[in-house]
């Protein structure tokens, strides 16, 4: 971790984060749930190629094959319409994942941003922390309802309805979920600018720039895999909950949180309804943050090699 | 430290304004209109005029100075008046609901018990528990005790608490039947059987919500213990021959409580704020069930003030986050 | 009435009995829970359904509607009739009778004054009242003497008895609300919140938006009455879970309007903690054709307007075909069970005023494709119908519900066999129903090409409802997209008939117009797609008697009645 290592090892940092990864039991098996649920959602539908939103135009086949039972020809049961559960789970999953990541992405990208920043630039701090405050303070709903008002039209223009919506809601949920990433890296930065190291760093006349890329970023990598994690889950579980305001995708577009809201209502007589989807935001949820812990765990130079 | 305090707290007077502005403005733009609370029943003309009545066409800016005024003068005063009995506020228009008719904050003060009762229990629940649990996971890193502690914690934020409510409410209220579904808020706490009617109906949104913040807190708690186990002066501390009991509960405890009471200070607003899918799930009617219910129904008026003091609440505890970062940690100046 | 009560005794006397001969607060406490919680006790400063019902416990209008939809008497002598005197030959005004001897709960004596106030706090312009259009076309209301109303009317009406009619429309005490008129309407909280009525109850703690607790009314004018000594009414929640602490939990003895899905209103019904009630009214959930062009491309203020037809559903077999690709009763046996039924009227009752067509019902998709080709409409190479270039798509939207969200998908696959592109929207209902003219997602500005929701009209008169589809009160920029006639539908002949309808009396007359105009907005033009009439689905515990499910009224319209089996 000296300044006076070059690059040209390529080898050591990320090989090292491997290897101490690898003694993460909890972390290995996390990476592997999540590498089958993405293979589920993603590969999964070429081999169960049923349409997800079929329903049976004729009345009489319809209602004879709703609120089906799992059984050989629909793995998970059907739907209150007769749609097939496994084909909307896996349908479901790409929407939640691919929303719940690239959510996260847009808010640790914008958290660590404007924490290191705050943390970093004493100028900038009392600015940067109170517009945090601000985005804290205001009521999320009314804003999520303000930005879909004014965008979803121009959105669904440009990219589709559907490209439009993810669009918006990632953005949105992004949007409203960096400031506990920024406060938690900012309070990081503060502790780690009273370090040695970075006295020493700052005493050669290391320019900004470098300070951080190379002293504080990697530093505080490990709280920025804490929240990364905590941000796939708010982003699933926020994403759910839009879709049951109405605020989402479209209604017959199936995403886990809106199978799950839907399948409430049948809790009682087909509790299965409520599970499937229920335990792959769990799943998806509880592997992410396992994979982070191990990360975090790799990251640390301090830990790796205890 | 005292002026660090003083100019934050200056600072704060614009911010909280500017919020408020934007708060206001936003929920005046937002789509939806309280009109949606009246049935298709009545007549447009009519819609029109109850509107009218509520002011409900006035110009934002008038409507936003009027909610000032009403906010940091009339409901002060009224507050003064009911507490020492004098009458200088008499003929005020206060705040009111455009849903119930009724002042904001009465409501507001109607509403808090049951929210301070069922959050704030669990939240202190949820603090007793994760913070040991924290404490003895770091320090044996990857152990049983870690490996449970760690599943649990992950499980307890991994599974929504719109799930886990759900699932509750149908194996405790439905099928066993120990737990009442629906909160009442008529109940008072006056002998030993209603002490226990009240225990049994915060019984479920206190577990789910305590099971939440544990999680959270412990995983912070145990983040923070690992860095700090790792640092020199723990290995000199060691090296001096202290006890291993003095070296991990005085020295690396006190050190790893820094970023952790932080994060707890940062989660009160939270109480308040009320945690809004659980009362909904439990029928909690608390803060959180009467934000949503003006948020849906476009209360204009109760969405803005209760926001608003939730905004103070948040810049308040912020504010008290810092400071208590400053102390703990003598290494962070501030000025 | 006490004939009918007597026989009912008779044949039951054993689980009537108690009834018959309790006194008042026998029976101890009674709980029902509103899904939606009370806001206000005033149905003036709130047209709210929950609040107009619990509302209704303690003040009470001069008549009511019973179960059936028939007037009656409710602090009156009698009601006022052409044979009795009480209206007018003319038909320009009512006179009431007041019953004499009726006390407040206060004690004081009700009197014609506080009816007269009644009207005038209502009537107040500056007072924003909810309920205004009971008062539509009333000049004056005078006390002739303590017990005896005038109602004049500016015309002739030939339904005068509207005012002082039904929940939506009861007496206020005077002397409570004396200073509560005009702008100073709301800022009456404890009178609002507290009422002094006539009615079986009285207030005794209000929390808003949570719940009301009630005591029996010491000075209510039937010394046996109320059996119970006090109601509690508990407010939140939803449906499936006002149903099950009813129905599973027995926590509460009466849930108002628990709508849930058939399966588990039979999963709840086996509970046998208590059973449904369902009445049938007047809401019909429907499909709405828009008649103008909702193109984003057509510049603002021009979208949706009568200056554009629509491109594709101008066509009457266009959307005849729409219609016939429906299939209702599987409509209903997914959304509603019990408490729906296929309709293909507009006013599906009172039966005198519901058109007999049962047209639409059977579900007839070889018939619909036929007249798609017929009308020029032909299959393109990826299964949508094209015609001169233009694609068949539509815009399907509707509010935020997961029955309507199924019905969505249902349609839209039945649409999709037809060769239809359907998209799907759905829009939060706060935003759907608000009304906002600055929002592009109101069902008033309809930007959509068809939309779904439901619509009643309050009381027995469908009058007021139906003549809302003349020409000139569509929305539209200019009436700041307020307006009733949703799909912008107009015909001249139409707009006669309403106006022939507001001057026609003899109900048979009535009856008959209301049914042409009807059959013209329906079978005729299918501009308006019926699909379900709604009932109202109730639950009450098995412990609970006298209840009689009112959807006409209030449905706690004879809460004195009921008594707790023992």
């Amino acid at each position: 971790m000296t300044d006076t290592a070059p690059l040209a090892k390529p080898r050591s940092q990320w090989a090292d984060v491997w290897v101490q990864f690898k003694t993460h039991k909890g972390a290995l098996v996390g990476l592997f749930v999540f590498v089958s649920l993405v293979l589920f959602v993603s590969v999964g539908p070429l081999i169960w190629a049923k349409d997800p939103t079929f329903i049976n135009p004729d009345g009489a086949t319809m209602i004879r094959t709703r609120n089906k039972p799992p059984s050989l020809e629909w793995p998970l049961g059907t739907d209150q319409l007769g749609r097939d559960m496994l084909a909307r789970m896996m349908k479901g999953g790409q929407v939640s994942i691919a929303v719940g990541l690239t959510a996260m992405v847009i808010s640790i990208t914008l958290g660590t941003f404007v924490g290191v920043i705050a943390g970093y630039f004493k100028r900038l701090d009392n600015v940067l922390m109170r517009v945090t405050d601000l985005f804290l303070a205001l009521p999320l709903l009314p804003l999520l309802l303000v930005m879909a008002m004014l965008f979803r039209d121009p959105l669904s223009k440009a990219f589709g309805t559907e490209g439009g919506t993810f669009l918006l809601i990632v953005v949105a949920i992004g949007l409203t979920s960096w400031m506990q990433a920024a406060r938690v890296v900012r309070g990081e930065v503060l502790a780690l600018k009273e370090r040695e190291f970075v006295l020493a760093a700052r005493s050669i006349g290391t320019p900004s720039r470098r300070m951080i890329l190379r002293h504080i970023l990697p530093n505080v990598m490990s709280p920025i895999m804490v929240a990364a994690t905590l941000g796939i889950a708010n982003a699933i579980i926020t994403e759910s909950a839009l879709s049951f305001l109405g605020l989402g995708f479209p209604p017959d577009f199936p995403t886990w949180g809106r199978l799950l809201f839907d399948g409430a209502e049948y809790i009682q007589q087909f509790p299965e309804r409520v599970i499937w989807p229920g335990v792959a935001i769990s799943l998806t949820v509880l592997s992410v943050n396992y994979i982070g812990d191990g990360l975090r765990d790799a990251l640390d130079p301090r830990i790796r090699g205890r | 430290m005292l002026t660090f305090t003083l100019r934050r707290l200056m600072f704060a007077i614009p911010t909280l304004l500017f919020i408020s502005l934007l708060i206001f403005l936003l929920v005046d733009l937002a789509p939806g209109s309280p009109m949606s609370q009246i049935p298709l029943t009545v007549p447009p003309d009519v819609r029109l005029k109850i509107m009218e009545a509520m002011g409900v066409n006035e110009p934002v800016f008038v409507r936003y100075f009027l909610w000032l005024k009403q906010f940091f003068v009339v409901e002060p005063l009224v507050l003064w008046d009911h507490w020492f009995g004098t009458s200088y506020s008499d003929g005020m228009q206060r705040i009111v609901s455009w849903q119930s008719r009724s002042p904001v904050m009465d409501i507001i003060v109607e509403r808090m018990p049951q929210t301070l009762t069922v959050i704030g229990t669990s939240y202190v629940l949820g603090v007793m528990i994760a913070l040991p649990i924290g404490i003895y996971s770091a320090y044996r890193q990857y152990s049983w005790f870690d490996q449970i502690g760690t599943f649990i914690a992950m499980i307890g934020f991994s599974v929504p608490t719109f799930f886990t409510g759900l699932v509750l409410i149908l194996v405790f209220a439905v099928n066993l039947q120990w737990f009442p579904s629906i909160y009442d808020t008529s109940l008072r706490v006056t002998d030993w059987d209603s002490f226990l009617a009240q225990a049994r109906q915060m019984a479920m949104p206190v577990m789910v919500l305590a099971l939440f913040n544990a999680a959270q807190i412990s995983r912070y708690m145990r983040s923070s213990m690992l860095e700090n186990l790792g640092a020199d002066y723990v290995r000199t501390a060691r090296a001096k021959g202290l006890s291993e009991r003095i070296v991990v509960l005085k020295h690396v405890v006190r050190n790893s409580m820094i970023p952790v009471v932080t994060v707890i200070a940062l989660g009160i607003p939270s109480i308040f704020g009320g945690a809004i899918i659980t009362e909904q799930v439990f029928r909690v009617n608390g803060l959180g069930a009467l934000l949503i219910g003006a948020i849906q129904g476009s209360d204009l008026p109760t969405v803005q003030t209760l926001t608003f003091i939730f905004a103070v609440l948040i810049v308040l505890f912020n504010l008290i986050a810092d400071i208590l970062y400053g102390m703990l940690d003598p290494r962070i100046r501030y000025d | 009435m006490k004939m009918k009560t007597a026989l009912l005794g008779a044949a039951c006397a054993f689980a009537f009995a108690p009834a018959a001969f309790a006194e008042r607060g026998a029976d101890g406490n009674v709980k029902v829970l509103y899904s939606q919680a009370v806001s206000i006790m005033n149905a003036y400063l709130s047209s709210g359904t929950k609040d107009v019902e619990v509302g209704s416990i303690v003040l009470e209008p001069l008549a009511g509607f019973d179960e059936v939809g028939t007037m009656f008497p409710r602090l009156v002598t009698e009601l006022p009739s052409l044979e009795n005197g009480g209206i007018a030959e003319d038909l320009t005004s009512v006179t009431w009778k007041i019953t004499p001897g009726l006390l407040w709960s206060d004690g004081t004596a009700f009197t014609a004054d506080d009816v007269v106030f009644t009207a005038a706090y209502c009537m107040d312009p500056a007072g924003g009242c909810a309920q205004l259009a009971k008062y539509e076309g009333v000049q004056s209301v005078e006390a002739i003497d303590p017990l005896t109303v005038k109602v004049t009317f500016t015309g002739p009406k030939p339904n005068p008895l509207v005012a002082f009619v039904g929940a939506e429309s009861p007496i206020l005490q005077k002397a409570q609300f004396a200073n509560c008129t005009g702008a100073a309407a709301p800022t009456c909280t404890e009178a609002n919140f507290n009422p002094i009525g006539t009615g079986p109850f009285m207030v005794t703690d209000f929390k808003v938006n949570d719940s009301v607790e009630f005591v029996a009314n010491p000075n209510y004018r039937d010394p046996a009455k109320p059996n119970f000594a006090t109601l509690s009414v508990k407010g939140g929640g939803d449906a499936a879970s006002a149903a099950r602490a009813v129905m599973e939990t027995g926590e509460f003895d009466y849930a108002w309007n628990t709508q849930i899905n058939p399966e588990l209103q039979a999963a709840m019904a086996a509970g046998g903690k208590g059973q449904f009630v369902t009445g049938f009214g007047t809401l019909v959930e429907r499909i709405e054709m828009n008649m103008t062009d909702p193109s984003p491309d057509l510049p603002e203020g021009e979208r949706s307007t009568a200056m554009h037809p629509h491109p594709i559903l101008s066509d009457v077999n266009v959307r005849k075909a729409l219609s016939m690709a429906i299939d209702r009763s599987l409509l209903v046996e997914v959304g509603y069970g019990a408490s729906g039924r296929p309709t293909c009227n507009l006013v599906p009752a009172p039966a005198i005023y519901a058109s007999p067509n049962t047209d639409c019902i059977a579900q007839d998709m070889d018939g619909a494709k036929a007249l798609l080709d017929a009308a020029g409409w032909v299959v393109g190479a990826d299964g949508v119908r094209e015609k001169d270039g233009k694609r068949f798509k539509l815009l399907y939207q509707t509010s935020v519900n997961p029955v309507r969200q199924d019905f969505q998908a249902l349609i839209k696959g039945w649409w999709n066999e037809l060769g239809v592109e359907v998209e799907l929207k759905t829009i939060d209902s706060g935003i759907f129903f608000g009304g906002d003219p600055g929002s592009p997602d109101t069902f008033q500005k309809f930007y959509a090409d068809v939309e779904m929701y439901a619509n009643n009209f309050p009381g027995t008169d469908p009058e007021p409802y139906i003549v809302a589809y003349t020409c000139d009160k569509a929305p539209k920029p200019e009436s700041q997209w307020q307006g009733e006639n949703i799909n912008r539908f107009c015909d001249p002949v139409f707009d006669e008939l309403a106006a022939k309808l507001i001057t026609t009396k003899g109900e048979a007359e009535r009856a008959a117009i209301v049914i042409r105009m009807n059959e013209m907005l329906t079978k005729d033009t299918y501009t308006i797609v019926p699909l379900v009439d709604r009932g109202r689905l109730s639950a009450h515990s098995n412990t609970l008697g006298g209840v009689v499910l009112n959807v006409w009224d209030s449905e706690m319209h004879n809460v004195q009645d009921w008594f707790r089996i023992k």
